[in-house]
């Protein structure tokens, strides 16, 4: 069986399995409910000097009948009293000594800061987790996502942290801002030991159309909120990527952002994450989700003959790569199984409407400016049944550009296969044409005529 | 299409089709989101294509998934008038579903006609229809089944006066008194007459063209005419006995259980069904599930000859019914004037052989072996012609008859089809009636 534990910045977990700061976390009889359940971890829910919270504080995205595509939420930090929090920290630590228990903490002044780490630290807690992501509320009071924003303050917060804490400090990082690897940087030049992302994405769920007032309601209006789940997947993946394989960013990340089931956490932790933190699912489905994402990781990693999680941390990570190193002789098309197409055309209208027109109905006459002798191949192709309507479309590949559209649409499964034509033998990339003066592409502004 | 009592046309209260619980219960809202999520919004779709009328399928369902119900209402109605029943009566396995792509591929395909419900229920009293201003033409209609309800309503919305003539005293033709109530009941037929009338058309019940009025009266009256007659009466039992008290047609049979107040099924403990085709299986259906312990369906030919649809015949066996095949009755055996028992014999690819197959005590014969055609009525009127089968001979593209001004569509050209079918050729009759009204402006008016 792969060894699921992991060290992580020197907090040690049976798995790499964090329950995120949020909701499921709000408690120590939660925590030592989820522990039981089989996370490995815990960031608590963010500590600080009590705050009110507003009813009602979600709303979701639905999607095609499924729930919960994204969830927002309004709610600000824990608004329990500090003291209660910290008692059943230390409760928790004591009844679970092998698990993480993290404190996720945002104050203001350096003297509050001080305190609560000290505090903290008294509950026997595994590490800190400083909360510079809050992308609403707090952040209107120079917290949250207010000191994630900008990069110096970041760093002094950091400093200050780091010349109190006694134990692993990691810093949590917003998504909203252009370009992570600033507030990426300045938490290790500060010299913080980790990095989690990403906190919530700052959004408006929807608007109540009979009361033509934004969601979630709270009386007569509502505010803008952060977005989670598995909506947020991508963005946050592309964030954990770039930090990743940024050599200057040289400490473990924690990967967070719609992760719900080890297949998504094992995307993470192979782009570079060494422990993954989980809210939404966890709201949506329970702590028992984490039962399937221990088997399913197992199963995956020994599938791979990798002894260990850690062999999985940032293996995919040299193939995330700028546009410019990619080669440009790697040739793709769309290939249609006969025997798996049911004939719902929604390759030909997608392909035609919203991609470069080379997928044909059989029988269908030649569209004006075509290369291809389509008609010819549409009449052998038809005439294979004449007794049943035949509705198996085929991809004139000259035409197809390789873009993946139609095999996305397609609702069987490996009916429509990408296959390879490599344009030459040799990888060339776009870099390395400019370097080599050849980048110049004709049809450009330069060859327009002149105006009239 | 709630089921509820019309004022205007009565129906007893207590009908015996009240006891057949309906086939499936309506969509609630998550349902109907969940299963037309399932659709796959398919290009040039083929449950389209299988639909006689046309209904643009991945659209309607795609604005139920939107939470458009309206709009979906809309779609439908659109492209058939009678949506609403045929959500109810249509036989999907055999158009729209049973070309569902997810058909094709060993998969449950979408629930079009349980979509289709949802849809008219919930959003059809909220259509607007564009309704053209009056040209001062007035076409009347024969019979008020559902040829004629489709033609009349396209046509009132045309513009147009449409008055229908009626010899029942309810409107709907077979769609009120023939259609097995585990699908819709008679008040289903008459609600959707009634919306047809909200249309600006007016239906006269209890007027018999040819007695009360005449051919030549009617053309007098009214600029053209459409014949939506359907079918004449049931054929009856050609054999001794087969008069007797206790045989009785399936369609008359089916008509006095969904409108009548005197049917009980209580006596019958035996019950014969004469036929292969749908009203026969209909029947029998409706035996079984009515609790008649026996329940016999006797057709002359194999199994793979029956003229009904294969789910349907699966249905029938689901339900108990005793399917014997190769049999014809050779006599009804009759005490007292009653039918107690049916003499049969062998038969092979549909004739008699002389063999004797036994004798089968019964309390009911179910005559289904068609229906007759009325040719008479047809043929009084000038220039209209039937053919061979009784059929009437029309223009399939415009249902026009050998007299220009006379125009048919239904059971009464086709032999006997579906509602849809019906709906169909009277819709197209309509658009062909207003290119002759006012031609050239068929384009403009859809
Ligand atoms: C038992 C049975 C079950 C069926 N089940 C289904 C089903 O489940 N699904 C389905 O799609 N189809 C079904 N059908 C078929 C369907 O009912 C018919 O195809 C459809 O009703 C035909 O419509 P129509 O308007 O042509 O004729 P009809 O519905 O027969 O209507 C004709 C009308 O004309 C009237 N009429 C006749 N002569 C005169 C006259 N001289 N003056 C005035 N009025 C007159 C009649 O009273 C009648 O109301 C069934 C048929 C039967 C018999
Ligand atoms: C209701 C709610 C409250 C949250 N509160 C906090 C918080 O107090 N501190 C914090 O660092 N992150 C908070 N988060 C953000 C989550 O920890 C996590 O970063 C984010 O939800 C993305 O992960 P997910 O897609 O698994 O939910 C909260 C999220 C939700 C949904
Ligand atoms: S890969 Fe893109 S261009 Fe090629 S057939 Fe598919 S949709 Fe069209
Ligand atoms: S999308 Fe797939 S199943 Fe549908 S027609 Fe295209 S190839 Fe066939
Ligand atoms: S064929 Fe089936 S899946 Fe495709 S549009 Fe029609 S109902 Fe939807």
């Amino acid at each position: 069986m792969p060894d699921l534990s992991i060290d992580f910045a020197g907090i040690k977990s049976p798995n790499p399995f964090w329950l995120g700061s949020a909701p499921p976390t709000n408690s120590g009889d939660q925590i030592m409910r989820a522990f039981d359940e089989g996370w490995g971890g815990a960031v608590w829910k963010t500590l600080g000097n009590p705050i009110v919270n507003v009813s009602s504080r979600l709303g979701a995205v639905d999607y095609s009948g499924s729930k919960m595509l994204g969830l927002n939420n309004i709610e600000l930090i824990t608004d329990r009293p500090l003291e209660v929090n910290l008692r059943e920290m230390t409760e928790v630590k004591k009844r679970y000594p092998d698990h993480a228990v993290i404190a996720s903490l945002m104050v203001e002044t350096r003297e509050e800061w001080d305190e609560l780490i000290k505090r903290s630290e008294d509950t026997g807690c595994d590490g800190l987790e400083l909360n510079f992501g809050c992308p609403h509320g707090m952040c209107e009071r120079g917290m949250g996502s207010a000191v994630g924003q900008e990069p110096r303050v970041l760093e002094e917060l950091v400093h200050w942290v780091m010349e109190t804490a006694s134990i692993p400090v990691i810093v949590k990082l917003t998504p909203n801002i252009g370009d992570i690897t600033e507030p990426g940087l300045a938490a290790c030049k500060a010299g913080a030991d980790a990095i989690s992302l990403i906190n919530t994405v700052q959004s408006l769920i929807g608007v109540d159309l009979d009361l033509l007032v934004p969601l979630p309601r709270v009386a007569d209006g509502s505010t803008h909120g952060g977005y989670c789940g598995p909506a947020v997947k991508p963005i946050a993946l592309r964030m954990v990527g770039v930090l990743a394989r940024d050599p200057r960013i040289n400490i473990p990340l924690s990967g967070i952002g719609g992760i719900s089931d080890w297949r998504d956490a094992a995307e993470f932790i192979a782009l570079g994450a060494g422990s993954v933190q989980v809210a939404t699912a966890v709201m949506h489905h329970g702590f028992r989700i984490v039962r399937d994402m221990i088997d399913g990781l197992d199963n995956y990693l020994a599938e791979k003959k990798m002894k260990s999680v850690n062999e999985l941390v940032g293996k995919a990570v040299p193939g995330f790569k700028e546009w410019g190193e990619l080669d440009l002789n790697y040739h793709v098309v769309a290939e249609i199984d006969d025997n798996s197409c049911i004939g719902c055309q929604l390759c030909v209208v997608a392909c035609h409407d919203g991609a470069h027109q080379c997928i044909h109905q059989p029988g269908v006459a030649a569209v004006p400016g075509h290369v291809a002798p389509m008609a010819e191949i549409a009449a052998t192709r038809a005439s294979r049944s004449a007794a049943e309507p035949y509705r198996v479309p085929w991809v004139d590949e000259t035409e197809c550009v390789g873009c993946n559209l139609c095999s996305l649409v397609c609702p069987v499964d490996g009916c429509i296969t990408m296959a390879e034509r490599r344009r030459y033998p040799e990888k060339e990339t776009w870099n390395e044409r400019v370097a080599s003066g050849g980048a110049e592409i004709p049809g450009g502004i330069k060859d327009l005529p002149p105006r009239s | 299409m709630t089921g509820g009592m019309s004022n205007k046309y009565q129906l007893p209260r207590v009908r015996l089709e009240n006891d057949l619980v309906a086939k499936y219960p309506a969509y609630d809202a998550g349902e109907a989101l969940s299963e037309a999520a399932r659709c796959l919004y398919c290009y040039d779709a083929p449950c389209t294509v299988a639909c006689p009328t046309s209904i643009d399928i991945p659209e309607f369902i795609r604005r139920i998934a939107t939470e458009n119900v309206v709009g979906a209402a809309d779609t439908i109605l659109t492209a058939n008038l009678l949506g609403a029943s045929c959500a109810r009566v249509c036989p999907v396995e055999v158009l729209c579903e049973g070309s569902c792509v997810y058909t094709g591929w060993g998969r449950k395909p979408i629930e079009i006609g349980r979509l289709q419900r949802y849809a008219t229920d919930n959003g059809a009293g909220d259509v607007s229809f564009d309704k053209q201003p009056p040209t001062g033409f007035s076409v009347g209609l024969v019979g008020a089944g559902p040829a004629s309800l489709a033609c009349a309503g396209r046509l009132a919305l045309l513009g147009h006066g449409a008055v229908i003539y009626e010899k029942s005293d309810i409107p709907g033709g077979l769609n009120a008194t023939g259609i097995a109530p585990y699908k819709m009941q008679a008040p289903g037929a008459i609600e959707e007459a009634e919306f047809v009338e909200s249309l600006g058309v007016s239906i006269e019940t209890g007027v018999a063209i040819g007695e009360d009025i005449t051919p030549e009266e009617l053309l007098e009256k009214h600029d053209a005419i459409f014949l939506g007659v359907g079918l004449g009466g049931d054929s009856s039992l050609e054999v001794r006995g087969g008069d007797a008290d206790g045989v009785i047609g399936a369609v008359e049979w089916i008509r006095g259980l969904k409108t009548g107040d005197t049917m009980s099924v209580h006596h019958v403990k035996s019950a014969a069904v004469i036929g292969g085709g749908n009203t026969a299986l209909d029947a029998a259906r409706e035996l079984a599930q009515l609790g008649v312990e026996e329940v016999r369906l006797l057709y002359r030919r194999t199994v793979d000859r029956m003229p009904g649809y294969s789910h349907e015949l699966a249905g029938a066996r689901r339900d108990s019914v005793i399917v014997v095949t190769d049999t014809l009755v050779e006599e009804v055996v009759v005490e007292d004037g009653k039918a107690v028992a049916l003499k049969l014999v062998r038969a092979d690819n549909g004739q008699p052989t002389g063999e004797n197959t036994g004798i089968l005590p019964v309390d009911l014969v179910v005559v289904a072996t068609g229906q007759a055609r009325m040719r008479d009525l047809i043929e009084s009127f000038p220039s209209v012609e039937v053919d061979g089968k009784g059929h009437i001979v029309t223009d399939p593209a415009s249902g026009v008859t050998g007299n220009r001004l006379i125009f048919a569509g239904g059971d009464a050209c086709n032999g006997g089809k579906e509602v849809v079918n019906a709906v169909d050729e009277g819709q197209r009759a309509a658009r062909a009636i207003h290119e002759l009204l006012i031609p050239g402006k068929q384009k403009e008016s859809a």
